[in-house]
């Protein structure tokens, strides 16, 4: 009866399930791409990341290439999976964020050192472009009343108090050699908890504008830093180390002139550029396309 | 508190969310009817099929949406199928229930009045006792059908594009407008596809039985 | 290791059994979030259902609104009480009942509304009026519908009670979220799993207690099957 062929079906799919192997299986390819020309764009789903996309792709349109976007991918591994097997050419990354990625032990410090121990971990058919000056860095943010209480400027500042706080970040970042350890080790901070919320997300800034949490990680470039009167702790001892943006790139779907035109463009990003752009996005609610088509329209990449 | 300006110039791609969000919530309903036809035939014809198919199917509906789809993204990618799958399997477990439910729920009069005229148990499951179950299962596919559109969202968290994509954004600026958007849209959808399904139940059983399916 | 090497290693890995962020303490959390919601769901749909059941009014009304709340998608309407209200309990415990009401609505309604014409009268007949009616006749004949209703209310929300871990919160959700987080697949899968269990048990626990509850009279005549003759209706 039917019922046998389908029920073998059901079975297959449930085996298939079943049958998870360790995540290094090849991953499959998504869509595929259907002219080799077409340049596809990706990026992680928080809007500095989608900001910087949309930069890349219109000022790749700008110069004539065809431009795929898919943006918004949310978990990292997809998204580096999906430029580690070509079906995306080009996602905006950060040369330590990514670095400690793929080589979680890593020790080294510093944009050039960053850099190159990036380009010697990647695989062979993956590469990074040059990196921009322009920075997303990891940000230890409190609110101005908790400055104000504890008169809190350097992170080193919170050694003191942080007995009595809680700190609220990302699960990626917990147990990061660039991460929270490299601050407690750095400057002898150690919360009562650490809450786990999202990566400089909405989840993330509530809980700090609340004072669900005393201190959280944001990103620099997050304009609720500025809306909402969060206070950057500075970071003297350069525990968070760098974060520049650095295009990672498949090397077979990008071409050359492709990758000159995002090392031209890189060259003339910089971090008040992206905190601007932010603000046009996440405070003003302009358009994310629309605000990086008229940042490029003023560097003449061309 | 609802930025018009905005829905006009993203109309286009609110358009695309809405029928990518479409595909991945009927495709689903269907082959999932597909599958769970034969396996509920299957546990009315061999009893003792139903008890383990049941607990099966009430096991996996528990697990949340988003570890399957997480779990199934290694092997599919950033597809469709990646939603497709766990939705397909999500529904055949709602309808299971009531395939059974309606097949069985024939008069035992009715059947033997059937083995009386003379049809074979094959013609007797379409000609007879398929069509009394109708109700049952439309409404099992009205549940299903309106559960699928507000899982697909899910699908956005991993990648794949659906109208969830408009929660997501907007969460992310603390954008309201294109939540909203998203949820009327969503509503709209199931409501539809609802009515739709209640047009089809009267026209499949135009005998009107006073039984009603929710 | 495959798949389910890892996560029976994550199961009897004892650091996951003690602390705050271990599989009791998230469970207790996960039970605690979802008996919440359900109650509170209890506690509109139940009231709103019997009266409207037993006054045979807005049938119509009943079924449009408990359609329309179901096709309210739950990510969209807890992405916007976050975004509105700030992180808390009020955005997953909202998002919650919402999903809990269509069936404890519906089934309630349903129930009182159509106890057998012939019971009602008798029962007016023995001098029982109004909501003496409803409570000692309409609802414990009506309690096995209604039960199925808080059943599956019950495990909705037990299945769903994860989205309180996407806005910081506990429960079994945390596995989910912070799996995915730290990309351990392990504790992802064993975090599901443990939901798919709670789920399973739930409805178990909602099966004995309606057979518990349920008058042996009553009790006799609920059989899941139709007959044409009776306009009770037994929906699965």
């Amino acid at each position: 009866m039917k019922h046998k062929t389908l029920k073998a079906v059901a079975v297959g799919a449930v085996a298939l399930l079943a049958s998870a192997c360790s995540g290094q299986d090849p991953l499959q390819s998504g869509g595929g791409n259907a002219s080799g020309d077409t340049i596809v764009v990706g990026s992680a789903n928080f809007p500095g990341n989608v900001l910087i996309a949309e930069v890349y792709a219109s000022a790749l349109e700008e110069a004539g290439f065809k431009v795929e976007r898919k943006l918004n991918i949310g978990a990292r591994e997809v998204l580096y999976s999906q430029v580690e097997n070509c079906t995306l050419s080009v996602v905006p990354e950060y040369n330590q964020a990514l670095l400690a990625y793929i080589d979680p032990e890593f020790t080294a410090r510093g944009t050039e050192e960053v850099d190159t121990a990036l380009a010697a971990a990647l695989p062979e058919n993956l590469s990074v472009l040059d990196s921009s000056s322009a920075e997303d860095n990891n940000a230890i943010a409190v609110s101005a009343d908790t400055a104000k209480k504890h008169n809190l400027k350097t992170i080193g500042d919170l050694a003191k108090v942080s007995s009595t706080m809680k700190f609220g970040g990302p699960t990626e970042w917990e147990a990061r050699a660039d991460g929270y350890p490299s601050i407690k080790a750095a400057y002898g901070v150690d919360f009562t908890e650490y809450k786990l919320l999202d990566y400089s997300g909405p989840i993330t800034i509530s809980a700090l504008e609340k004072g669900d949490v005393d201190a959280a990680l944001l990103f620099s470039t997050v304009p609720q830093i500025s809306s909402m009167n969060f206070v950057v702790l500075q970071d003297p001892e350069n525990a968070l180390g760098v974060n520049n943006v650095t295009p990672l790139v498949c090397d077979a779907k990008m071409p050359k002139e492709a990758q000159e035109l995002l090392n031209r463009l890189s060259a003339k990003l910089t971090t008040a550029d992206l905190v601007d752009m932010n603000v046009a996005f996440s405070l003003d609610f302009r358009d994310a396309d629309e605000v990086a088509a008229e940042w490029v329209s003023k560097q003449g990449l061309k | 508190m609802l930025d018009t300006a905005w829905i006009w110039r993203n109309l286009p791609k609110i358009w695309d969310l809405l029928v990518q969000h479409a595909v991945l919530s009927y495709v689903p309903v269907v082959v999932g009817l597909l599958i769970a036809l034969p396996v509920g035939i299957a546990c009315v014809r061999w009893r003792w099929c139903y008890p383990i198919a049941l607990a099966a199917s009430s096991a996996f509906f528990a697990i949340p949406s988003l570890a399957l789809f997480v779990l199934l993204l290694p092997y599919t990618g950033l597809t469709a199928a990646t939603a497709i799958i766990p939705l397909t399997l999500y529904t055949a477990s709602l309808l299971l229930r009531n395939i059974v439910d309606g097949i069985r729920s024939t008069d035992d009069s009715v059947r033997q009045a059937a083995a009386a005229m003379g049809y074979r148990p094959m013609r007797r499951l379409v000609s007879i006792e398929l069509p009394i179950a109708t109700p049952l299962i439309l409404g099992g596919l009205r549940v299903a059908a309106v559960a699928n559109i507000s899982m697909v969202s899910v699908a956005s968290v991993i990648g794949v594009a659906s109208l969830g994509d408009l929660f997501i954004d907007g969460t992310q600026r603390f954008f309201a407008t294109p939540i909203i958007v998203g949820i009327v849209l969503t509503a709209v959808l199931a409501l539809i596809t609802d009515l739709v399904l209640v047009s089809v139940q009267r026209v499949l059983t135009p005998w009107g039985q006073t039984r009603r399916s929710k | 290791m495959n798949v389910f090497d890892s996560v029976w290693a994550w199961f009897t890995n004892p650091e996951n059994w003690s602390g705050y962020d271990s599989i009791p303490v998230r469970l207790v959390e996960h039970l605690g979030y979802s008996a919440l919601a359900i109650a509170c769901a209890l506690l509109i749909a139940f009231p709103l259902g019997a009266i409207l059941g037993h006054l045979h009014r807005g049938q119509a009304l009943v079924l449009t609104i408990a359609n329309l709340i179901r096709a309210l998608p739950t990510l969209g309407l807890l992405t916007l009480l976050v975004i509105l209200a700030g992180i808390g309990l009020m955005p997953p415990m909202v998002a919650l009942v919402v999903l809990a009401i269509p069936p404890i609505l519906v089934n309630t309604y349903e129930g009182v509304r159509f106890v057998n014409a012939g019971v009602v009268d008798a029962a007016k007949g023995v001098g029982l009026r109004g909501p003496a009616i409803l409570f000692r006749v309409e609802l414990p004949v009506a309690l096995p519908i209604i039960m199925l209703g808080i059943r599956l209310a019950a495990i909705q929300v037990v299945s769903s009670a994860t989205i309180a871990a996407y806005v910081g919160l506990g429960g079994l959700g945390r596995f989910i979220f912070d799996g995915l987080g730290r990309q351990d697949f392990a504790q992802m899968a064993g975090g599901s799993v443990i939901v798919a269990l709670l789920a399973i048990v739930t409805e178990i626990v909602f099966i004995l207690i309606a057979v518990l509850a349920t008058s042996p009279g009553v009790r006799g005549r609920e059989r899941f099957r139709f007959s044409p003759l009776s306009r009770k209706k037994v929906m699965p």
